[in-house]
């Protein structure tokens, strides 16, 4: 079992002749993940890989049944890029681009939900389901099947805990990269529900960063609402206020977001606090 | 990306709100010389892209040209928060009856542009959110259909009761907002908004931040940039499409991925040690990302070790230890290096570090807590070239 997606999920990919649309496309397919349709306008009828492409989502939805969609397209693009998958009827949209402004954002978070969509991202590596199916650029072969749900603010500190977690033998049943920008799809909260529903997930692992209240309110949500054992890690304790860390949401603004008062909100709701990435593995093992 | 007073006020004025006039001066004489021709008392303002400039002393009353370029002389070259004072803006001293708040600010919780509007202007809003937060009035915006006229309307009365006053800060809030959003700030904000004696409503200051994301298809607005206000590694990161921002420690750090960044630096100050630097060198790293990433570390003095955490996904590790062994041969290290890689084509990259007498490390924990070890002894044996060159190799 998983979360969001698994091998049913039929993915078109928005962008699949550019750049990195293109090398990840390889990947994913590599990886086993039904990749059904390609969109890039202008290049309707030909193919990538066997894959064909169409000029719009509508066409690639309607020839090929995609119910999920992985947006690389420049940053400019982006927003019209989730508007149109969310038009089309794609349940799943999960946008991989970083740099899309954040007022574009405040246009596209509502008219996707408007639409019965979910948004992952942007900016954001995207979802894997090990063993079953991969949206984005996890990389695949640090993963391993299991019961430990992943969800997470970053990219290569995932990675980074995912690999340990792999190599001490602990399996995952869904890893969710939700995202460093401050307006984001999918939120932590979002993501701990799913998890907490899924019965293929036995204990959640979560990797916040400074910026925000998204991990206070998902600390809240934690003690009121979820029976499965959560380990947590902010990153960012040493980051000094005002400057942006990388990711556009990691910022300290005056004197909220930062990580004391995320890790404090973590363990007044019980959650379990990973100091280091190392940590995540005994953290875990004691829990489960 | 910050943006002076002066150049907020520059873009609120085109969009009609009302701001008293002011000009920019490098020099005593021009601040007199402003003064003079403005004919009534100013205001010397310090520009930097810093808080709290009034209690730095950054601002000054002046009733005389005389005084404008006396208090100029002291602003300009005044340090406010390791910032050096460059310009000051002289604007005319607007008559105060009352001071209000007004800021819009993109809000991750709604996922919208809230305004903020309170009639305690003239301080830190923070501390009246802390204190009295019933004095404000929060409005978000859906950014589809804009500020509406009843909104506006609503924040006026917030402020005023006289019904002139209150529409007359309808119309700002309008204007505010046509700025904001098509500025593409993340921040806007007037403090104070304030009401004459004769009963205008006007914008004595003005502050806008600017959503990074936006500057690519706004090269007006990213022509703003003041690169003196920035540090000068920054600079020359931005320029090479790094992620860098100078702290205060010793370890110099260059990772891949801005949340293993974050991740490394608190790692380096749980084993004990500071972190001179956050350095993301994004998800695909050519060489020439790395040599550039080498010489601004190696350009901060304060560096004694040098630590490299990569975890490759997307990056490939043999990228990253070619770009190594490239940058030392262009410049040898005079501090010791700590390589950690893992991932895509770890094997290679392993290979190609040890053909050229490097050594790598695939443990995270372990390689943070050996940078940590390194910058310590070589900071106190400062100069021991010997040492630090052996550990290099």
């Amino acid at each position: 079992m998983s979360v969001f997606i698994d091998n049913s999920t039929r993915l078109v990919v928005q962008g699949i002749t550019g750049r990195d649309g293109s090398f990840h496309a390889k990947q994913m397919i590599e990886y086993g993940t039904q990749v059904v349709a390609g969109v890039t306008p202008g290049k309707g009828g030909q193919r990538f890989d066997g894959v064909p492409i169409f000029n719009t989502v509508a066409e690639a939805v309607a020839a090929t049944g995609a119910n999920t969609s992985v947006i690389y397209v420049p940053p400019p693009f982006a927003a019209d890029a989730m508007m149109e998958a969310a038009a089309a009827g794609v349940k799943l949209i999960v946008c991989i681009t970083e740099g899309v402004p954040v007022l574009d954002m405040t246009r596209v978070y509502p008219y996707v939900r408007e639409h019965g969509a979910r948004l992952v991202g942007p900016n954001c590596p995207g979802l894997i389901t090990p063993g079953q199916s991969k949206v984005g650029i996890i990389p695949g072969q640090i993963c391993t099947p299991g019961t430990v749900g992943v969800v997470s603010r970053s990219g290569t500190l995932t990675y980074e805990v995912v690999f340990k977690l792999t190599r001490a033998g602990i399996g995952q049943s869904t890893c969710v990269g939700i995202g460093g920008d401050p307006i984001n799809g999918t939120s932590f909260i979002d993501a701990l529900q799913a998890f907490e529903q899924d019965p293929g997930t036995t204990a959640v692992a979560m990797m916040g960063e400074i910026g925000g209240t998204d991990e206070q309110e998902a600390a809240r949500f934690i003690e009121a609402n979820m029976t499965k054992p959560v380990v947590g890690f902010i990153a960012g304790q040493t980051a000094p206020p005002g400057r942006r860390m990388g990711h556009a949401g990691a910022i300290i603004s005056g004197s909220s977001g930062t990580a004391e008062e995320k890790i404090q909100a973590f363990r007044d709701a019980g959650v379990g606090v990973a100091r280091r990435p190392a940590d995540f593995v005994p953290l875990l093992q004691e829990r489960m | 990306m910050n943006i002076h007073e002066y150049q907020a006020k520059d873009i609120l004025r085109r969009y009609g709100v009302p701001i008293p006039p002011g000009e920019v001066a490098t020099t005593p004489e021009q601040a007199a010389a402003i003064a003079r021709k403005y004919g009534k008392p100013v205001m010397v303002k310090a520009q930097v892209h810093a808080g709290g400039r009034g209690k730095a002393g950054g601002v000054k009353f002046c009733p005389t040209p005389e005084v404008a370029k006396e208090k100029a002389a002291q602003i300009l070259g005044m340090d406010i928060k390791g910032l050096t004072v460059e310009k000051v803006l002289v604007a005319e001293a607007a008559d105060i009856g009352s001071e209000a708040y007004v800021g819009i600010i993109v809000d991750r919780a709604t996922k919208k542009p809230v305004f903020m509007v309170s009639a305690a202007g003239g301080i830190d809003i923070e501390e009246v959110a802390a204190t009295t937060p019933e004095k404000i009035l929060y409005l978000p915006v859906d950014t589809r259909y804009g500020l509406l006229p009843f909104e506006a309307m609503r924040m006026g009365f917030f402020l005023y009761q006289d019904a002139k006053q209150a529409r007359a800060a309808a119309k700002i809030m309008h204007q505010l907002y046509r700025a904001f959003m098509e500025t593409g700030c993340s921040l806007a904000e007037i403090n104070p908004l304030v009401v004459s004696p004769q009963g205008e409503v006007i914008a004595v200051d003005a502050k806008m931040v600017i959503d990074d994301n936006e500057l690519e298809r706004k090269p007006d607005i990213e022509a703003l940039r003041d690169e003196t206000s920035e540090a000068p590694s920054e600079v020359e990161a931005r320029k090479a499409n790094l992620t860098f921002i100078k702290l205060d420690g010793n370890v110099g750090c260059v990772v891949n991925g801005a949340g293993l960044a974050m991740a490394t630096m608190d790692l380096v100050k749980f084993y004990g040690g500071e972190p001179a630097n956050f350095l993301d060198i994004g998800g695909s790293s050519n060489p020439e990302k790395v040599v550039n990433a080498l010489r601004i570390i190696t350009a901060d003095p304060s560096v004694r070790a040098i630590l490299f955490n990569i975890f490759g996904g997307i990056t490939r590790t043999d990228d990253v230890a070619n770009g190594i062994v490239t940058a030392t041969k262009q410049n040898p290290l005079r501090v010791p290096i700590v390589i950690r890689l893992t991932g895509t084509n770890e094997e290679i990259a392993v290979r190609i570090l040890k053909e050229n007498g490097f050594s790598a490390m695939t443990d995270m924990d372990e390689a943070v807590q050996k940078a940590v070890e390194l910058a310590t002894q070589s900071g106190s044996t400062q100069g021991a070239r010997g040492a630090t060159a052996g550990a290099a190799r």
